[in-house]
């Protein structure tokens, strides 16, 4: 569509061709038509017969310049001979140019208003676009109407008086209000059709995008398991991996998902089952942006539920809870658990990576752990100056 | 949760159970891993099925999944629980939306748990649920503190049910760090029996509680 377009099109168009102000060629397309109607026969050739341009910078109905030439011509001559011949066919000329205006208007306008129905099928702002198309729509409607009737009394009256025309007017209105009633059925029965067409192509558009996730997902998985099915820890890790992903699809908002502590202990979670066959079962309350400290935060408690993903195995348990702008993280395994008196050298990497990181981000790290009774890694971030809780 | 079992419902006869899920794989599952040492009297994968089997076998527990075609567990609860106060239900669920959940407790549910659990828990989570005691898995912890959140203390006895006791409060974040009732009530100094009092406690809290904000975090929280 045009912008900035009064009627169809044509002048800004032809402005835009040939590189002169707008204002000048409506002044003598309005010249034109003044002239027995020959700018308003020359404005309808070019409007018919150009190529509708989109896109704002193309100018609009360019491209059938050989075409428009012709017409042009062509238009020229039937305006000069209705010029030349004037009387008897002018007194028809107008009226019938004014209705023929009219009904092309209102063409044109069935012609767009199916367009921007497409176009607000595909465009994501559909909604905004319609609404306004509507409303402009609703002023062509309008205008293509007007001209029509004008176009109407105009013929009548030539013929006869006033009054006389304005009575076959309203005759013609009755029997058009009659026809609209027996169509108004069929025109519904076909609406109605068209509306569920539409949700039913909303429906397929959905299931095929279930499919595709389930083909990518679930279907690749359990192929996968079938061909590991010797192997339950890889079965148990495949399964696990898979119940996460298909989780964050079907529960997870819409938003930005590593913006926040939460989301990042989360993917760490995910990476780190997915990595050692062991499930950990992360539980949380509250929640907290990210900054240094919460990613340091984050960092230790990878180590410390690698640490009893490798160790321990099973099932890790990790509990975040954040509050008043501080955090605190819980990594708690069933392992074998270790004398911490004599505490082995890869547990004494643990401490350090951990209790380190910690120490850096101003937390604190404690590790406890009980022979026979599993190890629980305590990681502790108080609240800064200036944090504040995002719960 | 193995090793704190109480036996007092133990008296030679198994429990009565009733499975109740839509996933004929899953009640083979639990049958084949529990059935030897429980009494499994019934299934049904719908809500009328397992409204006629409750009512008919009239379990001592029934594990009721969260999600069922026609209306779900809470409508099994809605139907059974005023007419067989005797039965217990225990929500058995992969569904972790937070308001699903919470849902199925407040219709009734004497507690939750995933059905990742090993068979030997869910054993034992049964047989506290038949006590007549809450049964609070970790993630139910998380909800819990999580829809109680502020710390705010009220002394009025009505706004009371709003508000976690501290030693609620601390019962729940060791349950949410994956500590067993034993292990609870040794890290509190307290008896098996006080950490079964507060977990009830909290459950009739949470079951009783008008906190608006618990029913409109619970919708606005789709935890995973």
């Amino acid at each position: 569509m045009r912008r900035g377009r009064l009627l169809g099109g044509v002048c800004v168009g032809l402005a835009a061709h040939l590189g002169w102000s707008v204002a000048v060629v409506r002044v003598l397309f309005v010249l034109a038509a003044l002239m027995g109607g020959f700018g308003v026969v020359l404005y309808a050739a070019y409007w018919a017969w150009l190529p509708i341009s989109d896109g704002p910078e193309v100018p609009a109905r360019e491209g059938g310049r050989d075409l428009a030439g012709v017409l042009g011509l062509g238009a020229l001559a039937v305006g000069f001979l209705l010029v030349v011949n004037g009387g008897s066919l002018g007194s028809w000329l107008t009226p019938v140019v004014l209705a023929g205006v009219g009904v092309a208007v209102l063409w044109r306008q069935s012609d767009d208003s199916r367009r921007s129905e497409l176009l607000a099928e595909v465009g994501a702002s559909a909604r905004a676009t319609t609404a306004t198309a509507v409303r402009r729509d609703g002023l062509r409607i309008a205008l293509g109407l007007t001209l029509v009737v004008l176009g109407l009394v105009a013929a009548l009256a030539s013929r006869g008086d006033v009054l006389a025309s304005l009575r076959a007017l309203a005759a013609a209105l009755l029997a058009v209000a009659g026809l609209a009633i027996v169509l108004l059925p069929f025109v519904l029965g076909w609406w109605r059709d068209l509306a569920a067409e539409r949700r039913g192509r909303i429906r397929s558009e959905e299931r095929a995008e279930v499919a595709a996730q389930v083909h990518d997902s679930v279907l690749q998985t359990l192929t996968l398991i079938q061909r590991s099915a010797s192997d339950p820890d890889e079965v148990v890790r495949l399964a696990r991996t898979e119940e996460r992903a298909l989780r964050r699809w079907l529960y997870t908002p819409v938003g930005d998902p590593e913006s926040t502590f939460i989301a990042a202990l989360e993917s760490v979670v995910a990476e780190v089952e997915g990595s050692y066959a062991c499930a950990v079962e992360l539980v949380h309350v509250g929640d907290l942006p990210r900054d240094d400290r919460v990613d340091g935060l984050v960092a230790a408690a990878r180590e410390a539920v690698v640490n009893a993903a490798k160790h321990a195995g099973g099932t890790v348990s990790v509990f975040a809870e954040c509050a008043d702008g501080g955090a605190e993280v819980y990594v708690r395994d069933r392992g074998p658990g270790f004398d911490p008196d004599a505490v082995p050298d890869d547990r004494l990497g643990l401490r350090e990576s951990v209790v380190g990181r910690m120490a850096r981000s101003g937390g604190t790290a404690t590790v406890r752990s009980v022979p026979g009774e599993g190890t629980e890694v305590a990681l502790v971030l108080p609240a800064s100056l200036g944090a504040r809780s995002a719960t | 949760m193995t090793d704190d079992v109480t036996t007092t419902s133990d008296a030679g006869a198994l429990l009565r159970v009733v499975l109740v899920d839509d996933h004929r794989l899953f009640r083979a599952g639990v049958r084949s891993e529990i059935g030897d040492r429980v009494d499994i009297v019934g299934e049904a994968g719908d809500v009328d099925e397992a409204v006629r089997v409750v009512r008919s076998t009239r379990p001592d527990v029934v594990l009721l999944d969260v999600h069922l075609p026609g209306g779900g567990g809470r409508a099994v609860l809605d139907a059974c629980v005023d007419e067989l106060p005797e039965v217990r239900f225990l929500a058995l669920s992969v569904s972790d939306a937070a308001d699903d959940v919470i849902d199925v407790v407040r219709g009734g549910a004497r507690g939750y748990v995933t059905k990742t659990i090993s068979g030997e828990d869910l054993v034992d989570a049964v047989r506290r649920v038949a006590d007549g005691d809450a049964v609070f898995s970790p993630r139910l912890a998380g909800f819990v503190l999580d829809a109680f959140a502020s710390g705010e203390v009220v002394d009025d006895a009505e706004d009371a049910l709003d508000v976690l006791s501290p030693r609620e409060r601390e019962v729940m974040r060791l349950i949410a760090r994956g500590y067993t009732y034993r292990e609870v009530a040794r890290d509190l100094v307290l008896s098996v029996r006080t950490v079964e009092t507060h977990v009830s406690s909290v459950l009739r809290k949470l079951q009783l509680s008008n906190r608006h904000e618990l029913a409109k975090w619970a919708k606005a929280h789709r935890v995973v």
